[in-house]
């Protein structure tokens, strides 16, 4: 069922990346494609590297200094770490959900604005129909409609979740990066984010890293287990989960270590 | 830019790839330098090949308001590092041929025209080791209170109200202060002692500051394994925090006297003097004084021009004294961070 | 026995560092005492306005005048300018410290910036008129180089460092996931400051601005030996002017000693206390805004 709708389309593909913190390695030759329209979930236990290499793919860890990347990352044959990328704008095609909600200290509107802004939108009737439209999106709009004027950081911790995606859905990205964006969240705004992904994927290609092995199962496509800095085994969900190919990945998913 | 982004969004493509090919063929276009060349595109690039490649996506206009903005923070933090190389160089170039060993340990001669500046160097010493003396206790264990006893209410927050403000009052109103109450009303005269309590008052946010910063950074699991082994607070406080904490809090000491080294408007009315042939006996002796006394020859005396290599001389003393102890202040405070984050 | 023993000792020590701790609460308290109790009379021969707003400082003619007027606006004016130059200066510099320099320039101009903060003030007033004074009166062509430009040049370097350092924090304390999200949303750096980092450490900054202007109108060597002392309301920015902690220190001396002089320069105390007074409840009141609210004050 599920591979049916299944395009077989990579958006981004990774090959033999290697990471490096200074000295220390910490991806060893990833390779990994990501289809168009797809979930897919990275899991693994704490400091396996997914997050890291989450956060290769729209090129946020620049802002460490000390780091080293090998290997290629292309996103539609595009190599991202080709000096000849603008990153200010590869940020802006692959958008980020963050693991704690981190919405600005501006109202609910200018939050989900502020993407537009910086790139350049300036006609406010359009800024207030891609607001909407995002925060719809999010699943957010009946919230919050009444008070868009408030400050953001007076919502729940859920609904700035939704916000925060909300924001990175108006610059209209094509490749949505979520890093454990429900660690933070009870589960009843868990349960919204999660609807929120399935419907998402008919838009945009979702990568996110997870700690919660149902989350996974529930809403991805694609499971890839990252294992000390390695990627073990990737493939469908369901396969994943039923009878992983490794020994390492069936132990992690059946929680007898990690 | 701005245009291309606009039209983007108002064309309102639902397929992502589409309208990812469309931005490419606008991102192009300006750009006659090109696509990257099909060799680099398929190939693994390797690094060397990845610096020869020329910008593809470029938001010309961003990037470059950018790149201005930087380099103008960037001019701006030299401009200080600037300033300071400047005073440092002429005060070198100018002063360095004043200063000699009979500078360093005779007293001024011919009406100050001559001669060295001994008891200006013992002056301020005595002042500001006496201020030290005063103002160190008083300042550590007013932070000791403030981080390791007091809980937040009302009377903390009028301490550190009453800190803060002390910290902005200005020189010459500690000057005022001193004239008053120390030289005149408790009858100390125009004395080392009134000057070193004007200087210690003057100091004492300085090391309350690093001490709290210092106490501060001291582990709260070092309190508790101490709390746990049995030992009660003052214990705890006299053993185990502040030798942790010890550093931290001589180096803000060693600030908190280089500041006072260099005070010149509290010691005015309170322990300096114009002139005094001889060094200091005791406390309560008025003083010669550096700072002083590159104020008077530079305003006040008679032979402004023919003293100015030995206002140079002086200031040179007086700021390789200053600096000299704020360097190590510094340096220490560099070591030690570099230890605590290990 | 012991213990109750060890108990009283714990007791007695709580309060022993307490009664330490209120010295600078009782400091400031004498001190704002005893600079009434000494300038007060003043007030018996001239009247406060007449004092704040009289146009005429001849303190040693006969009969006398008491109007601290030029010197407000000396001190006021020569702050003004000098925050034109400090302000500009000091934030920019702190942007570049916290948001653009790698970590090894910035273990080099921060000390830069902390040894410009411990020259004392007396070398940067010597600076100011051996140095900077005949230059500015070769270049410019005016009457002396010792002036209101001058003053303001140097005691912006003063409190730059001030301004810097604190503003340096704000920018700093400002949570990284912020910043992260703006660069996400493909913002650039430039803009990531602009609109993100900026306006969230405002308060931290407008309390690094007000201490820098505090200190620079309490500054005393600097005006003392570079403004050009003259007590008048000035015309152009390169007129001399006496701002209020010079003429204390310029005069103290001279006056004799419980006098009208005396007290007429203890109420410039007064009126400079109170001066920097206002200035540190502004920013301690911003301060304590700031960290009540967290993040929620635009």
């Amino acid at each position: 069922m599920k591979a049916s709708h299944m395009t077989q389309t990579p958006k981004i593909t990774a090959h033999n990346l290697n990471f490096y913190y200074g000295k220390v390695k910490a991806l060893d030759s990833i390779s990994i494609d990501f289809n168009l329209n797809q979930v897919t979930a990275l899991i693994g236990p704490s400091g396996c590297g997914k997050s890291t290499f989450l956060r290769c793919l729209n090129r946020m860890n620049d802002l460490i200094t000390g780091i080293r990347v090998e290997g290629e990352i292309k996103i539609d044959d595009q190599d991202i770490y080709a000096p000849a990328v603008d990153v200010v704008n590869l940020r802006r095609r692959i958008g980020m959900v963050f693991q704690k909600p981190n919405p600005f200290p501006k109202t609910i509107f200018e939050n989900v604005a502020y993407g537009l802004k910086v790139n350049g939108v300036t006609d406010k009737n359009l800024i207030a129909e891609r607001v909407e439209k995002s925060i719809r999106q999010a699943a957010l709009w009946e919230e919050v409609k009444e008070r868009l004027h408030d400050s953001a950081l007076g919502l729940s911790g859920g609904q700035q979740q939704r916000l925060c995606i909300a924001r990175a859905l108006a610059v209209e990205p094509e490749v949505l990066l979520m890093d454990e964006p429900c660690s933070a969240l009870d589960p009843i705004a868990t349960q919204k984010i999660e609807e929120l992904i399935h419907t998402l994927k008919e838009t945009y290609t979702i990568i996110i890293v997870t700690h919660n092995m149902q989350q996974a199962a529930r809403t991805s496509d694609v499971t890839a287990f990252f294992y000390m800095g390695k990627l073990i085994e990737a493939g469908e969900t369901d396969t994943i989960f039923t009878k992983p190919a490794k020994r390492r990945t069936e132990e992690y998913i059946t929680g007898r270590f990690g | 830019m701005n245009v291309k982004v606009s039209a983007i969004n108002i064309d309102g493509m639902k397929n992502p790839e589409e309208r990812y090919l469309q931005e490419i063929r606008r991102e192009k276009a300006p750009d006659p330098t090109g696509p990257i060349s099909e060799s680099e595109s398929q190939t693994a690039s390797s690094l060397e090949n990845r610096k020869q490649q020329k910008p593809l996506f470029f938001n010309k206009k961003r990037t470059l308001l950018q790149h201005l903005f930087f380099n103008l923070f960037r001019s701006a933090a030299m401009v200080n590092a600037l300033a300071l190389f400047i005073i440092l160089y002429f005060m070198i170039a100018n002063g360095w041929r004043a200063i000699s060993i009979d500078f360093l340990t005779q007293p001024p001669r011919e009406m100050m025209t001559q001669g060295g500046i001994l008891p200006c160097i013992v002056g301020t010493l005595c002042l500001s080791l006496g201020a030290f003396l005063i103002s160190f206790p008083i300042g550590v264990s007013s932070a000791i209170y403030l981080q390791e006893y007091a809980s937040e209410g009302a009377l903390v927050r009028a301490i550190r109200l009453g800190i803060s403000n002390l910290a902005g009052v200005p020189s010459v109103v500690f000057g005022l202060f001193g004239l008053s109450f120390f030289v005149t009303y408790l009858k100390m005269g125009v004395s080392i002692l009134a000057g070193a309590l004007t200087l210690a008052l003057m100091s004492l946010p300085v090391i309350i500051g690093a001490t709290e910063e210092a106490l501060k950074s001291v582990p709260a699991t070092y309190r508790e394994a101490s709390l746990g082994l049995g030992a009660t607070k003052l214990q705890t406080i006299l053993r185990v925090v502040l030798p942790a904490a010890a550093p931290g809090i001589l180096t803000g000491g060693i600030l908190g006297i280089s500041r006072t080294a260099g005070e010149t408007a509290p010691i005015m009315f309170t322990a300096a003097v114009f002139f005094s042939p001889n060094l200091p006996r005791s406390i309560f002796d008025e003083v010669m004084a550096l700072p002083y006394h590159i104020y008077v020859l530079a305003t006040a005396g008679t032979e402004i021009e023919v003293t100015r290599p030995l206002q140079y001389g002086t200031a040179l003393v007086l700021i390789s004294l200053v600096l000299g102890m704020n360097l190590i202040a510094i340096l220490f405070r560099a070591r030690l961070r570099k230890k605590m984050r290990r | 026995m012991i213990h109750s023993f060890t108990k009283f000792k714990e007791k007695l020590m709580n309060y022993f560092f307490l009664l330490v701790a209120t010295t600078s609460i009782s400091i400031l308290a004498m001190i704002t005492l005893f600079l009434f109790k000494e300038g007060l009379p003043i007030f018996e021969k001239v009247g406060i306005k007449a004092f704040i707003f009289g146009n005429y400082w001849y303190p040693t003619a006969d009969p006398a005048h008491f109007g601290i007027f030029p010197l407000i606006i000396g001190s006021v004016s020569v702050t003004l300018i000098s925050a034109l130059i400090s302000i500009p200066l000091g934030v920019m510099t702190a942007i570049y410290l916290s948001e653009i320099a790698s970590s090894r320039l910035r273990e080099i101009v921060k000390p830069v910036v902390e040894l410009l903060a411990s020259l004392p003030s007396v070398v940067i007033g010597f600076f100011g008129m051996v140095i900077v004074a005949p230059f500015l009166q070769d270049h410019f062509n005016i009457a002396t180089g010792l002036n209101m430009f001058n003053a303001a040049i140097m005691l912006a370097f003063m409190s730059i460092p001030t301004i810097c350092t604190i503003s340096e924090d704000a920018l700093y304390s400002v949570p990284a996931s912020l910043k992260e999200a703006s660069l996400a949303l493909g913002a650039t750096s430039f803009e990531t400051i602009v609109k993100v980092t900026l306006p969230a450490a405002l308060s931290g900054i407008s309390t690094a601005i007000i201490l820098g202007l505090s200190r620079a109108i309490g500054e005393t060597m600097v005006v003392l030996m570079v403004a050009g002392g003259a007590a008048m309301v000035p015309g152009s920015i390169f007129d001399p002017v006496r701002p209020l902690p010079g003429s204390i220190a310029a005069e103290m001396a001279e006056a004799p000693y419980r006098g009208d002089h005396y007290y007429a320069l203890f109420a410039i105390g007064i009126v400079l206390f109170i001066f920097t007074f206002c200035f540190n409840i502004i920013a301690d009141y911003l301060s304590n805004k700031y960290r009540q609210t967290g993040d929620a004050t635009l």
